[in-house]
C-alpha cells in the first residue's frame, strides 16, 4: 500500500538519509530508529507530504502522493510532537473538531465514550488548559479512536503518559492493526504490540 | 459516523475561529481600542479646526483601518501553528483553499466588521455629513474583507518569523494601496457632489477578485512556510 | 539548444559561464554610459521650456524603465524557480532584487532633482513617482522578506510567491495611483509637448542600453557570490581557483 523508493530528504544544508526504501502493507506496523538529529521527525513529516524530498518517490495504492493529495489525507492520520489541541476550547469541543477537519461528523455521545475510553472521565467539558500534559496528550491520542484513517504516522506518541496510557495506547494500536490498519512510528520509549513482528527501520 | 460535506468544513472552522475568539475577547477589543486610539489622535497633532478635519476624515479613518487590520493579521495563522492544528487542517481531506477561505471570514467577522461599526461614530467627531458616513460604511464593509484576504497572504508567508508583525505590514501595505485609494475616493466624491458609483464598483471589483485568487495563494504560501 | 540551457542552469556549469561574461558586458556598458552620458548633456539641444535642467531624464526615464523591468524579470525568475523547482532561478531574483531596488532610488532621486527647479519642491505627488516610491516598497519587501527567513529553501519559494504576487498587483496599483492623481488634480510632470530631437532619443536608448548592460552585468556577479554562498559545502567549490588559496 505504501511504498517508499529512493528517497532523500536534507534539512537547510544538511543531507539526513538517502537512497530509502521500504514498503508498508494492511496489518503491519514499522518502528523507526535512530539517533537524535538523524532524519526520523523529517521522515515521518515528508510521508505526510509536508516536506518535499530530495529524491525519491512516495507511493500511495500505486500513486505518488503529490498527486493524490487530499485523497490520500483522507486515509492517514499523523500525530506530531504538538498535540494540536487548543487550550481554550474544552476536550470535547477538540475532539469533534479533529474529527471534523478530518471529514468525520463526530456526535456527541460517541465522542464522550472516546474520551472516557481514553480515561478522561469527568474531564471532558473542561477547557483543556486545566488539564495536566499527560491529560493533554490523552486528548490528542482520542482521535485514533474515532478516526477511520488506514495509516497511522505517529511521531512520539507516548510522550508524557503513564504506564496505564501507554498500555491503553498499545490496545489501540493493536486492534487498529487487527482491522487491516498500518502504523509507522518513533517512539524513545519502548512500545510493544502483542502478537504482531514490529518491522525496524534505521535512519544512519 | 457521517461523513461531512465542503460547506460543514467551512462552517466549521469559521465557528471554530469565532467561539476562540470569544474565549479570547481581550485580543478583538485590543484592535478596536487601537483603531479609536489612532483616530483620535489625528485631531491632537493638527488642531481641532472642523474645516480641516472634514477634509481629512476619509483618509485618517481609512488608514487607521487599515494599521488597525495589519495588527490584527497577526494572528491570523499564529497560534494555530503554534499548537498543531495548523498542520493538521493541512492534512484535512477537503481543499486547504477552503479552510483558508472559513479562517479570513472568521477574522473578518471578529477584526474587520467591528471597525465598519465603529467608524461611523468616530466619523461624527470630524464632522462628517450623513451621505459621507454612509458611503463610508459601504467602502469599508466592501474594502476590509479584502484587507483580510490580502493580509492573510502576508500572514502566511511570515509565519513564525521574528520581526513577523512589522514585517506582515511592510509586504501588505502596498498591496493595499488601491483599496486605501477607492475607499477614500468614494467619500471624497460624495462630499463634492459627484457619483461614487465608480470607486465604489472599483473596490467591489477587487473584492471579487481577492476571494477568487487569494484562497489558493494562501493555501501555497502556507505549505511554503510549513515545509 | 534545449539540452544546453538545463547544463546551464546548474549552478555549477552557471558559476563559470557567467564569470566569462560579466566583464563583456561590464565594459560595454561602461562606454554606452559614457557615450550616451555625453550626447545628453553635451549634444542634445536645450529644450525650450525647461532649459539646460531637463538633461536630468536622460538618467531619470532610463533608470524608471529599468525598475519596472526589472521587477517583471524578477518575478519572472521567481515563477521558473517555483514551477521547475530550479534553485538557479530563485537566485537569480534574489540577485536582481538589490539592482532594481537602486534603480527605483536613482529614478526618485533624480525625479527630485528634476522637480526642484520646475516646480519649486523636492517631491511632487505625481502619478508616475508615487507609484516608483510603490515599486520601492515592493523591492524591499522582497528583499527583507528573504532575509528573514533562515531557512534557504523557504525563503527562495516565499520571496518568490510574493513577487509573483507583487508583479499581479503592479498594474492595478498604478491605476489606482493614477486614478488619485487625476481626482486630486495633482501635476505630472512630463516632458514638454514637442516632439524630442533626434539626439535627445539617441541619448536616451544609449542609456537605456547601457541601463541594461550594466543590469546584467551586476546581476550575473551577484548571482555568482550567492552561488559561492549556498554551495559552500559543495566539492566543487573548493576546486575553484579562488577558494583554494
Amino acid at each position: 500500500m505504501l511504498e517508499v523508493s529512493n528517497l532523500a530528504c536534507s534539512r537547510g544544508d544538511h543531507r539526513l538519509f538517502c537512497g530509502l526504501n521500504f514498503s508498508l502493507n494492511l496489518g503491519q506496523i514499522m518502528q523507526v530508529q535512530g539517533a537524535n538529529g538523524s532524519g526520523k521527525t523529517s521522515l515521518l513529516r515528508t510521508l505526510c507530504g509536508f516536506m518535499m524530498p530530495d529524491e525519491g518517490d512516495i507511493v500511495w495504492r500505486g500513486e505518488s502522493i503529490r498527486d493524490l493529495d487530499e485523497d490520500y489525507y483522507a486515509e492517514m492520520l499523523y500525530l506530531g510532537h504538538l498535540n494540536a489541541i487548543k487550550d481554550e476550547l474544552s476536550a470535547l469541543e477538540n475532539l469533534r473538531i479533529s474529527a471534523g477537519l478530518s471529514g468525520v461528523v463526530l456526535e456527541e455521545q460517541e465522542a464522550i465514550s472516546a474520551l472516557r475510553r481514553m480515561g478522561l472521565r469527568g474531564r471532558e467539558m473542561l477547557p483543556t488548559k486545566v488539564l495536566s500534559q499527560g491529560q493533554r496528550r490523552r486528548v490528542a491520542l482520542a482521535r485514533l479512536l474515532v478516526s477511520d484513517a488506514k495509516l497511522w504516522i505517529l511521531d512520539e506518541p507516548l510522550t508524557a503518559l503513564d504506564v496505564g496510557a501507554v498500555a491503553l495506547v498499545q490496545e489501540l494500536i493493536s486492534e487498529h492493526l487487527a482491522q487491516q490498519g498500518m502504523v509507522i512510528f518513533t517512539t524513545h520509549q519502548p512500545l510493544q504490540v502483542a502478537g504482531i513482528e514490529m518491522r525496524s527501520l534505521t535512519l544512519s | 459516523m457521517k461523513k461531512s460535506s465542503m460547506l460543514d468544513l467551512l462552517v466549521l472552522v469559521i465557528r471554530r475561529d469565532l467561539v476562540l475568539a470569544m474565549r479570547r475577547r481581550a485580543d478583538v477589543l485590543t484592535t478596536l481600542v487601537f483603531f479609536v486610539m489612532v483616530v483620535s489622535l489625528f485631531p491632537l497633532g493638527v488642531g481641532p479646526e472642523l474645516s480641516m478635519l472634514r477634509k481629512m476624515a476619509p483618509g485618517v479613518l481609512w488608514v487607521a483601518a487599515l494599521l488597525a487590520s495589519m495588527l490584527s493579521l497577526g494572528r491570523l495563522f499564529s497560534a494555530d501553528y503554534l499548537d498543531g492544528t495548523l498542520e493538521q487542517m493541512m492534512l484535512a481531506p477537503q481543499s486547504l483553499s477552503m479552510l483558508v477561505l472559513g479562517k479570513m471570514a472568521a477574522h473578518w467577522m471578529v477584526s474587520g466588521l467591528p471597525l465598519v461599526l465603529m467608524a461611523p461614530v468616530l466619523g461624527l467627531q470630524f464632522d462628517m455629513s450623513v451621505q459621507a458616513l454612509g458611503v463610508l460604511i459601504v467602502g469599508l464593509l466592501l474594502g476590509t474583507p479584502i484587507l483580510s484576504m490580502i493580509g492573510a497572504i502576508g500572514a502566511a508567508l511570515t509565519l513564525g518569523l521574528r520581526g513577523g508583525g512589522v514585517l506582515l505590514s511592510l509586504l501588505v501595505l502596498p498591496l493595499c494601496i488601491p483599496v486605501l485609494i477607492f475607499g477614500t475616493g468614494a467619500v471624497e466624491a460624495i462630499s463634492s457632489g459627484l457619483s461614487v458609483v465608480s470607486h465604489l464598483s472599483l473596490l467591489g471589483a477587487l473584492l471579487v477578485l481577492s476571494f477568487v485568487f487569494t484562497p489558493w495563494v494562501t493555501a501555497q504560501a502556507l505549505r511554503i512556510s510549513m515545509e | 539548444m534545449a539540452i544546453n540551457w538545463f547544463k546551464y542552469s546548474a549552478p555549477t556549469t552557471f558559476y563559470g559561464l557567467a564569470g566569462k561574461m560579466i566583464p563583456w558586458f561590464a565594459f560595454s556598458a561602461a562606454i554606452l554610459f559614457a557615450v550616451g552620458l555625453y550626447i545628453g548633456f553635451f549634444i542634445a539641444p536645450m529644450d525650450a521650456q525647461q532649459g539646460e535642467f531637463y538633461r536630468i531624464i536622460f538618467i531619470h526615464v532610463p533608470a524608471s524603465m529599468m525598475s519596472m523591468f526589472l521587477y517583471m524579470v524578477m518575478a519572472g525568475y521567481a515563477a521558473l524557480g517555483l514551477i521547475f523547482n530550479t534553485r538557479l532561478s530563485a537566485m537569480m531574483a534574489s540577485a536582481i532584487a538589490p539592482t532594481g531596488a537602486l534603480f527605483t532610488v536613482v529614478s526618485l532621486w533624480t525625479g527630485a532633482l528634476w522637480g526642484k527647479p520646475m516646480w519649486g519642491t523636492w517631491w511632487m505627488w505625481d502619478a508616475r513617482m508615487t507609484s516608483e516610491l510603490i515599486l520601492l516598497f515592493l523591492y524591499l519587501g522582497f528583499i527583507a522578506l528573504h532575509a528573514s527567513i533562515d531557512e534557504p529553501r523557504r525563503a527562495d519559494r516565499a520571496a518568490a510567491l510574493l513577487a509573483i504576487v507583487g508583479s499581479v498587483n503592479v498594474p492595478i496599483i498604478y491605476f489606482s495611483v493614477k486614478w488619485w492623481n487625476t481626482l486630486h488634480q495633482g501635476a505630472t510632470i512630463k516632458f514638454s509637448g514637442t516632439s524630442m530631437h533626434i539626439a535627445m532619443q539617441q541619448a536616451m536608448f544609449t542609456m537605456l542600453a547601457a541601463c541594461w548592460l550594466y543590469a546584467i552585468a551586476v546581476a550575473l556577479a551577484r548571482v555568482r557570490s550567492i552561488i559561492l554562498e549556498r554551495e559552500r559545502n559543495t566539492v566543487w567549490i573548493a576546486e575553484l581557483p579562488e577558494v583554494k588559496q
